[in-house]
C-alpha cells in the first residue's frame, strides 16, 4: 500500500455542506477516472490534492503519496503535477523557456538545453524550442504542456478534463500520449472527466460522483 | 431617409478636450522658455531663461531630488504591490488587505500627506507614543523628519498613496489572465508562491498595468501638493520650485519657470526611457532564472514582509486620517500627551465660513467637470458601440497621456497663454483643466462594466421595436446605474483632489478645499489643517458612499441588478 496515491477518507465540506467523500487508492501506472456532471466538485477534489483549496472549504482525511502525507504540505512541496483543459503555456516565454520553467532545477546550462530538446523530440516537436507558444496548434500546445509538467518530475499526475478542448481525432491521440508517458514513468494518475470515452480509454477503475 | 446623428461628435470632442489644453499648454511653455513673453515686454527667441535657470544655485539639487524621489517612490510602490500580490493574492488575508486599502484610493493626496505628517512629525503621534518613557523627550525633539533634505518622508507619502492604486489596477488585470490557475500550475511544478507569481503571473499583470505604472512614475517625479507638505524646501523639488516662480509677483520669473518646466519634461522623458531599459534588463534576468529552474521555496520571510508592509500602509493612512480628526477638535494639547486635554468645536466654528465657501467652489467645479465628462464618455462609448469601433492600444495611450505628461510641464504654459491672450483666468478655464484629468479616470472606470454588459439585451429591446436611443436611455443606462454612479464618484474624487490645475489655471484666485488646505502647510496651524483636510476627504468620499447606497435603494426590489 505504500506506493501510489492514497486518498484516505478524504471529505470536503463547504459552509457545513458535504461536497465529496472519497476513500481510494491509485497504484503507480494506474489511471483512476472520476466522473460526474459539472458542479459536483471534481475540480475541488483536485485542488485539495495539489494543495490550493480555497480557505472557504474544509478538507478532512489524509492524502498520502508514496507513503508521504501531503496534507500539511504547501502546494510546491507536494510533487503532484496537474494538467488543465487549456494548456496554459505562458505567453511571455518561448516554447523552450516554458519547458525550462518546468524542468526540475539543477544541471549545467547545456545539459538542461539537451533535456528540453529531447523532451520536444519525444512528442514530435523537434526544433520548436524558439517558437512563440501562440503560433502552435491546439494539439501541439497540449503536448508541450504535458512535457512541461513531466519535466518537473512529479510523483503523481492529475488531469482536469485536459482533453475536452480538442476535437475528436486529436483527442484520442493526445489522450493516448498522456497515458503512455504516465505509465512509462509509473505515475499514479487521477483523471477527472465527464466524457465516457476518456474513462474507457483510461482502462482503470471509475468512480461516479454526484 | 438619412437622419442627422450627433454621435460622431463625441470622440472628436473628447480628443480635443484631452489634447487641446495639453498642446496649448506645452506651446505656452515653449514660448516663454525661449524668451518670448509679450506680457512682460519680452520678445525672443533667446536662451536667457535657461541661463538664469542654470545660474540658480539650487538647480542641481532640485533636479536630483525630482529624479531620485520620483524613481525610488515608483520602484518601491511597484515592488511592494508585487510583494503583497505574490505572497497573498487569493487568500483570506489578501481580501482583508484589499478591503482595508480600497477606500483610501479616493482620499485626496493632500489629506493623506497631512495625515502622515501628523503621524511622523517630531511632535506627531509616533513620537508621543514613545515619549517620555522610552525616548526621554519631554518636548518635541529638534529633528528634521518632515521636509527632510533627502525627501524620505516625501517618498513615504507617495508610496502610501500609490500602492493602493497599483494594487487595485493589478487586481482588475488578474481577473483577465486566469491568475489562480497559473499559480496552481506553477506550484504543482514545485515553485514557491512568490517565485511562481514573479515568473508566471507578474509578466502578464505588468503588461496590463504598464500605463498606470508610468502614471505613477511621472506623477512621483513632478507632484506638487504632496511635495509642498512632505518634501524638502531649500531647495525643493524642481516642480515645487516651478510653482514658486509662477506665483512670484515679478512676472519675469515666468520665463525661468517655463524653462524649468521644459527641463522637468525632459527629466520625465529621460526617466521613462530609463524605466523601459530597466524593464528589458529585468525581463532578461528573469529569463535566465527561469532557464535555470530555481524554485524559491523559502519565501516565508518575504511573504511576511509583504503582509507587514500592506498592513503598515493601511494603518498609516487610517491613523493619519484619525490624526486630522483629533487635531480638528483639539483644545489645548501638550507634548507628549497622546490626546488633547479637551475637545472643542472651536476650530470648526472659526473656519466655518471659509471652509463652506471653499466647499461650494469645490463642488461647483467638480459637478460641471464630471457632468461634461460623463456626457463625453458615455457618448464616446455609445458611438464606438454603434459604429463598431474598438479602442486600440494607441487610443489607450491617448487617454493616459494627460496623466503621463507632468502637470508642471504644461499647466504653467496654459496660465501664460491666457495671460498673453489677455483672457481673464477664472472658473471656466479651471473646469476645463479639471476635465483633462477627470476624463481619463471616467473612461477607465466605465470601460469594463460598459463592455461587460450583455448586448443581447439590446437585441431583444430592438426586436421589440426600441430605437437605439431608447435602448440606451431605457435599458442600458438604468442597468448600468451602479457603475455609472461609481464613475461619477471617481470623477468627483479626482476633481476634488486637483491642486495644480486649480492654482495655476485659476491664477490663484479660485479657492477650493485643496488649494486652501495645501496653502496651510507652511503655516503649521494644525487645527485648521485638520478642518480643511477632513472637509477635503469628505468631499471625495461622500460621493462614493452615495454610489454604493443609491443603487441598493433604487433597485431594492430588483435582485438581478444588485449583485452585478
Amino acid at each position: 500500500m505504500a506506493d501510489g496515491l492514497h486518498l484516505d477518507k478524504v471529505a470536503i465540506t463547504h459552509g457545513g455542506t458535504q461536497l465529496i467523500t472519497i476513500d481510494t487508492h491509485v497504484t503507480p501506472g494506474e489511471v483512476l477516472t472520476i466522473m460526474g456532471p459539472s458542479g459536483v466538485g471534481k475540480s475541488t477534489l483536485l485542488s485539495a490534492i495539489i494543495g490550493t483549496l480555497a480557505d472557504s472549504f474544509d478538507c478532512s482525511g489524509h492524502i498520502i503519496l508514496n507513503g508521504r502525507d501531503l496534507t500539511p504540505l504547501p502546494p510546491d512541496e507536494r510533487c503532484v503535477g496537474i494538467l488543465f483543459q487549456d494548456a496554459l503555456l505562458f505567453p511571455h516565454l518561448s516554447v523552450g523557456a516554458n519547458l525550462a520553467f518546468g524542468l526540475a532545477p539543477g544541471g549545467a546550462r547545456a545539459e538542461r538545453r539537451t533535456k528540453i530538446d529531447t523532451a520536444l523530440a519525444e512528442v514530435g516537436l523537434e526544433g520548436f524550442a524558439d517558437r512563440d507558444p501562440a503560433t502552435l496548434s491546439g494539439g501541439q500546445r497540449a503536448r508541450v504542456a504535458l512535457m512541461r509538467m513531466l519535466l518537473s518530475e512529479p510523483h503523481a499526475l492529475l488531469l482536469d478534463e485536459p482533453f475536452s478542448g480538442l476535437d475528436a481525432e486529436l483527442r484520442g491521440q493526445v489522450r493516448d500520449l498522456v497515458f503512455e508517458h504516465a505509465r512509462a514513468r509509473a505515475l499514479p494518475v487521477l483523471l477527472v472527466t465527464h466524457d465516457r470515452d476518456d474513462a474507457e480509454a483510461a482502462g482503470g477503475p471509475v468512480i461516479n460522483l454526484g | 431617409m438619412v437622419r442627422f446623428s450627433p454621435l460622431p461628435l463625441f470622440p472628436t470632442l473628447t480628443v480635443l478636450v484631452l489634447l487641446g489644453p495639453l498642446a496649448a499648454g506645452l506651446w505656452g511653455t515653449i514660448l516663454p522658455a525661449f524668451g518670448h513673453l509679450p506680457a512682460a515686454g519680452e520678445t525672443g527667441p533667446n536662451l536667457e531663461a535657461f541661463h538664469a535657470l542654470f545660474d540658480w544655485p539650487g538647480i542641481g539639487p532640485a533636479i536630483r531630488l525630482s529624479l531620485v524621489t520620483g524613481i525610488v517612490a515608483a520602484v518601491l510602490s511597484l515592488a511592494i504591490t508585487s510583494l503583497i500580490l505574490a505572497g497573498w493574492a487569493g487568500t483570506r488575508g489578501f481580501r482583508l488587505l484589499e478591503r482595508l486599502l480600497s477606500p483610501f484610493l479616493s482620499v485626496p493626496h493632500a489629506a493623506a500627506a497631512f495625515g502622515l505628517a501628523f503621524l511622523i512629525a517630531p511632535s506627531g503621534w509616533i513620537a508621543r507614543l514613545f515619549s517620555p518613557w522610552l525616548t526621554g523627550w519631554d518636548r518635541p525633539p529638534d529633528l528634521l523628519i518632515l521636509n527632510d533634505p533627502w525627501g524620505l518622508s516625501l517618498i513615504a507619502g507617495m508610496v502610501m498613496k500609490e500602492v493602493p492604486f497599483l494594487l487595485l489596477m493589478s487586481i482588475a488585470a488578474l481577473g483577465q489572465i486566469d491568475g489562480s490557475r497559473r499559480m496552481a500550475l506553477s506550484q504543482s511544478m514545485g515553485y514557491g508562491r512568490i517565485s511562481a507569481w514573479m515568473f508566471a503571473i507578474f509578466p502578464a499583470v505588468y503588461a496590463r498595468i504598464r500605463l498606470p505604472v508610468l502614471v505613477v512614475l511621472t506623477w512621483s517625479m513632478s507632484v506638487v501638493d504632496v511635495a509642498v507638505i512632505l518634501g524638502p524646501s531649500t531647495p525643493p523639488t524642481l516642480s515645487v520650485q516651478i510653482v514658486r516662480w509662477m506665483s512670484d509677483p515679478d512676472i519675469a520669473f515666468r520665463l525661468q519657470a517655463a524653462a524649468a518646466a521644459l527641463v522637468q519634461l525632459a527629466l520625465v522623458v529621460g526617466a521613462v526611457g530609463l524605466w523601459f531599459l530597466g524593464e528589458k534588463l529585468l525581463a532578461r534576468m528573469a529569463c535566465a532564472r527561469i532557464e535555470a529552474g530555481h524554485r524559491g521555496h523559502n519565501d516565508r520571510t518575504l511573504r511576511a514582509m509583504g503582509f507587514a508592509l500592506g498592513t503598515a500602509i493601511s494603518l498609516a493612512l487610517l491613523i493619519g486620517l484619525l490624526g486630522l480628526v483629533v487635531w480638528s477638535i483639539a483644545g489645548f494639547w501638550t507634548f507628549p500627551d497622546l490626546l488633547p486635554d479637551q475637545f472643542t468645536a472651536r476650530s470648526w466654528i472659526r473656519h466655518r465660513a471659509g471652509s463652506l465657501d471653499a466647499l461650494g467652489e469645490t463642488a461647483l467645479i467638480a459637478a460641471i467637470a464630471v457632468a461634461v465628462g460623463m456626457l463625453l464618455t458615455v457618448g464616446c462609448l455609445e458611438t464606438e458601440e454603434r459604429r463598431n469601433l474598438r479602442l486600440t492600444e494607441r487610443g489607450m495611450w491617448l487617454i493616459y497621456l494627460p496623466l503621463i505628461v507632468p502637470q508642471t510641464a504644461f499647466l504653467p504654459g496654459l496660465q501664460t497663454l491666457f495671460l498673453n491672450l489677455g483672457l481673464d483666468m477664472g472658473r471656466a478655464p479651471v473646469v476645463l483643466a479639471h476635465l483633462v484629468f477627470v476624463l481619463p479616470y471616467l473612461r477607465l472606470s466605465l470601460e469594463g462594466p460598459w463592455k461587460a454588459w450583455d448586448t443581447r439585451q439590446a437585441t431583444v429591446a430592438a426586436a421589440l421595436g426600441a430605437s437605439p436611443n431608447c435602448v440606451l436611455w431605457r435599458v442600458r443606462l438604468p442597468m448600468l446605474l451602479a457603475p455609472l454612479l461609481t464613475a461619477i464618484a471617481v470623477g468627483v474624487a479626482v476633481s476634488v483632489g486637483q491642486y495644480l490645475p486649480t492654482l495655476l489655471v485659476g491664477g490663484g484666485r479660485i479657492e477650493t478645499l485643496t488649494t486652501e488646505a495645501v496653502a496651510l502647510a507652511s503655516g503649521g496651524d494644525r487645527r485648521a489643517i485638520g478642518v480643511f483636510g477632513l472637509m477635503q476627504t469628505a468631499a471625495a468620499l461622500v460621493p462614493f458612499a452615495l454610489a454604493l447606497a443609491l443603487p441598493a435603494l433604487i433597485w431594492r426590489n430588483r435582485k438581478g441588478l444588485l449583485n452585478g
